[in-house]
C-alpha cells in the first residue's frame, strides 16, 4: 500500500486525464495519474485531430515541441455509392496562418508528449498499472482506488474518472450505466505509409498542410457511419466506423468494411502502394448529450469519453474530453483553495462551469442528432448517396435527352426510392435536430 | 500491394504489438450448450476476430489479438455471457500509432 495520500488520483492519461493531471499539478496539487498502458497512448486510438485552441489553454506554446503533423488547409466530405463520390471541398490559404487552428496527429506519439508535461509539472505518473476498483468508506464517499499491482488502497479526497469510452470502473461502481450498442460506434483503422512526396502530390499539399477526407455512404451499407482518410507527414490514417447495434443486426464485419472502403475506386489510388503499419479498433461515444450520466458525487468526477462527453456530428472528441478535465481540475483547485470537501455539493460546481462552455451548449445543440441518424441509417447512409449519385450522373451525362426530361427523372427517381412525405420528413427531421 | 481483396484479419494483427499474459486471457466466455444470440453476434463484430464457433457449436474466444476496444463487453456482458476485463496493466495490445 501506498501510504501516502494524494490531493487527487487522475485514473487514465488519454487526453482527459492529461489535462486534469497537468491542471491541477501545475497549480501545485499533489496528483497521482495512473495508467493501464506501458506508456500514455499506447491504449489510445484517434483519426486524429487535434484541435489548437482547447490544447492551448492547457500548454501555451504546445506548437515548439507537440508531435505534430499537418495543419490542416482543407476539408473534404465525400457521400459515396460503390463508384462514385459527389463531394464538397473546402480549402482556404487562411489556414497557412501564424497559430493554425486544426493538426492531424498520431495520437499514441502526442500522448507520449503529454504525458511529459505532467511529468514535468510534478505529478506522478504510474503506468501499467490498471486501475480495478473504486475504494470507498462507510458512507458510500469514494476515498482511493485499488489496482492490480498492490494490495490495499491508495487513498485520494478525490478521484477523477477519466477512463475513456468503456469506462469500466464507473459502470462496476454503479456510477454510470454500460454504454449501450446503439450509443457506441466501434471504428477500425489502418496506418497507411508512403513517402511525404507522394502524399503530397496526391493531396496536392506542400510543406506541411494537411488534408482530412470524411466519408459517409453506401460503404457503410446501410448503417449509421462514416469513414475517414487523414493526411500525415508520411502516413495516411484511415479508418471506418458504425454503431454497435448496426453490426450487431446487420452482421458486417468491422475490417470487411474497412476493406470495401480501401477498395473504393475514389479511396484506392490515394493509398496505392503504401505500407500498413497498424490495425487499430477503439469505440466512440455516440450517444449525445441524452447519454451524458451524473458527472459527480461524493469524492468524485468523471470527465472526457468516459462522460460521453463526445460531438458526433463534428467529429470532436479530444477537444472536449481536454476542457472537461481542464474545467474538473478548476473546479477542485478552488474547492480546497476554500479547504471544503470534495461532496457532490461541492463539486456540483463542475457540473455548473461545463454547463457553461462549449462543451455542454454543443451536445445540447445536437441533442436529437443521435436517435434521427439512428432510426433513419438506411435513408441517410445508403438510399440518399446513391439517388445523389444518380442525380450527378444524370446532370453530366450529355446524351441529347433534353435537360428537362432529365431534371423529371432525377426527381421521379428520388420520389420513387423515398415518397415526397418521406423525403420532406427526413429534411424536416434534420432541420429540427440541427437547430 | 495493401489493398489486396479481404486480407485475413488474423494477417492484420501481425502488424500490431502485443505483450501476451499467458495462461491468463482477460475475456472469458461461460460455458453453454447452445450460444446466445449475443454471443454469436460476436463471431462477426469483433474487429479482431477473437471468437469462433468450435465443432461443438460453442463459441469460444482466443484473446491474443485482443485490441481491448470494449464491443464484445458492450454487447455480450449484461447478459453474463462473458466475463470481461482489461489486461493486467502493461499486457496486452500496444499500439505505436494508436
Ligand atoms: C477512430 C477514432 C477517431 C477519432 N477522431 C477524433 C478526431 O479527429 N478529433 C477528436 O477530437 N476526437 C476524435 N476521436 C475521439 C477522441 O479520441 C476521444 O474523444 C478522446 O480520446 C477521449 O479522451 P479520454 O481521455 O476521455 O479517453 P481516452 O483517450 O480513451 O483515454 C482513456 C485512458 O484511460 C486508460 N484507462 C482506462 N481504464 C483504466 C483503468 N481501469 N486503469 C488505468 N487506466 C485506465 C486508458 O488506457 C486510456 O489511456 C476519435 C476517436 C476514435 C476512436
Ligand atoms: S475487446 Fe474488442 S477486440 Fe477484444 S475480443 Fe472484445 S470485441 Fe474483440
Amino acid at each position: 500500500m501506498i501510504e501516502e495520500k494524494f490531493d487527487a488520483i487522475v485514473v487514465g492519461a488519454g487526453m482527459a486525464g492529461n489535462a486534469a493531471a497537468l491542471s491541477m499539478a501545475q497549480r501545485g496539487m499533489n496528483v497521482l495519474q495512473l495508467e493501464r498502458g506501458e506508456y500514455s497512448g499506447s491504449k489510445n486510438v484517434q483519426g486524429a485531430i487535434l484541435y489548437a485552441d482547447m490544447l492551448e489553454k492547457l500548454v501555451p506554446d504546445f506548437r515548439d515541441d507537440a508531435p505534430l503533423e499537418r495543419h490542416l488547409v482543407e476539408q473534404r466530405f465525400w457521400m459515396l455509392d460503390d463508384r462514385s463520390h459527389t463531394g464538397l471541398h473546402y480549402r482556404s490559404d487562411d489556414f497557412n496562418e501564424d497559430k493554425p487552428n486544426r493538426y492531424t496527429i498520431i495520437r499514441a506519439q502526442f500522448d507520449k508528449w503529454f504525458s511529459q508535461k505532467v511529468r514535468e509539472a510534478g505529478a506522478t505518473v504510474l503506468c501499467e498499472t490498471t486501475v480495478t476498483e473504486l475504494a470507498r468508506d462507510a458512507n458510500g464517499k469514494v476515498i482511493g482506488v485499488r489496482t492490480d499491482r498492490r494490495d490495499g488502497e491508495i487513498r485520494a479526497d478525490v478521484v477523477v474518472l477519466a477512463e475513456g469510452v468503456n469506462g469500466m470502473l464507473g459502470t462496476r461502481a454503479g456510477l454510470r450505466e454500460r454504454p449501450r450498442p446503439e450509443k457506441v460506434a466501434l471504428a477500425v483503422k489502418e496506418m497507411h505509409f508512403l513517402p511525404r512526396e507522394t502524399i503530397e502530390a496526391r493531396f496536392n499539399l506542400k510543406g506541411d498542410e494537411g488534408v482530412v477526407i470524411e466519408a459517409v455512404g453506401t460503404i457503410s451499407r446501410g448503417m449509421t457511419g462514416m469513414g475517414f482518410i487523414y493526411a500525415n507527414k508520411e502516413c495516411i490514417s484511415l479508418g471506418i466506423g458504425c454503431l454497435v447495434a448496426d453490426f450487431q443486426r446487420t452482421g458486417e464485419t468491422p475490417y470487411g468494411l474497412l476493406d470495401r472502403f480501401k477498395r473504393h475506386p475514389s479511396v484506392t489510388p490515394l493509398i496505392e502502394g503504401s505500407e500498413v503499419k497498424e490495425y487499430s479498433a477503439h469505440l466512440i461515444p455516440e450517444g449525445g448529450f441524452k447519454a451524458i450520466p451524473q458527472l459527480y458525487g461524493n469524492g468524485w468526477v468523471v470527465v472526457g469519453d468516459a462522460a460521453q462527453l463526445n460531438n458526433t456530428i463534428h467529429r470532436e472528441g479530444s477537444n472536449l474530453a481536454m476542457t472537461s478535465g481542464r474545467i474538473a481540475a478548476e473546479a477542485i483547485l478552488q474547492i480546497k483553495s476554500r479547504s471544503q470537501p470534495m461532496t457532490p455539493q461541492n463539486l456540483v460546481l463542475y457540473k455548473k462551469k461545463l454547463d457553461e462552455s462549449f462543451v455542454i451548449k454543443d451536445l445540447r445543440k445536437y441533442k436529437d442528432m443521435p436517435a434521427l441518424m439512428h432510426t433513419r441509417s438506411q435513408n441517410f447512409f445508403l438510399t440518399y448517396p446513391q439517388l445523389v449519385s444518380k442525380a450527378m450522373q444524370n446532370f453530366l451525362r450529355v446524351d441529347g435527352t433534353p435537360k428537362i426530361e432529365k431534371e423529371k427523372l432525377t426527381l421521379k427517381s428520388f420520389t420513387r426510392v423515398r415518397s415526397r412525405s418521406g423525403l420532406f420528413g427526413d429534411a424536416f427531421g434534420l432541420m429540427r435536430a440541427w437547430r | 500491394m495493401s489493398i489486396e481483396p479481404s486480407m485475413r484479419v488474423e494477417d492484420k494483427l501481425f502488424y500490431n504489438r502485443y505483450l501476451v499474459d499467458t495462461g491468463r486471457p482477460h475475456i472469458k466466455v461461460r460455458p453453454h450448450a447452445k450460444p446466445s444470440p449475443q454471443l454469436l453476434s460476436m463471431l462477426k463484430a469483433c474487429p479482431a476476430r477473437c471468437y469462433e464457433l468450435n465443432e461443438g457449436g460453442q463459441v469460444e474466444a482466443t484473446v491474443d489479438g485482443c485490441m481491448e476496444c470494449g464491443t464484445c463487453r458492450i454487447i455480450c456482458e449484461e447478459s453474463g455471457d462473458i466475463e470481461w476485463s482489461y489486461p493486467r496493466g502493461g499486457y496486452g495490445v500496444l499500439f505505436k500509432f494508436g
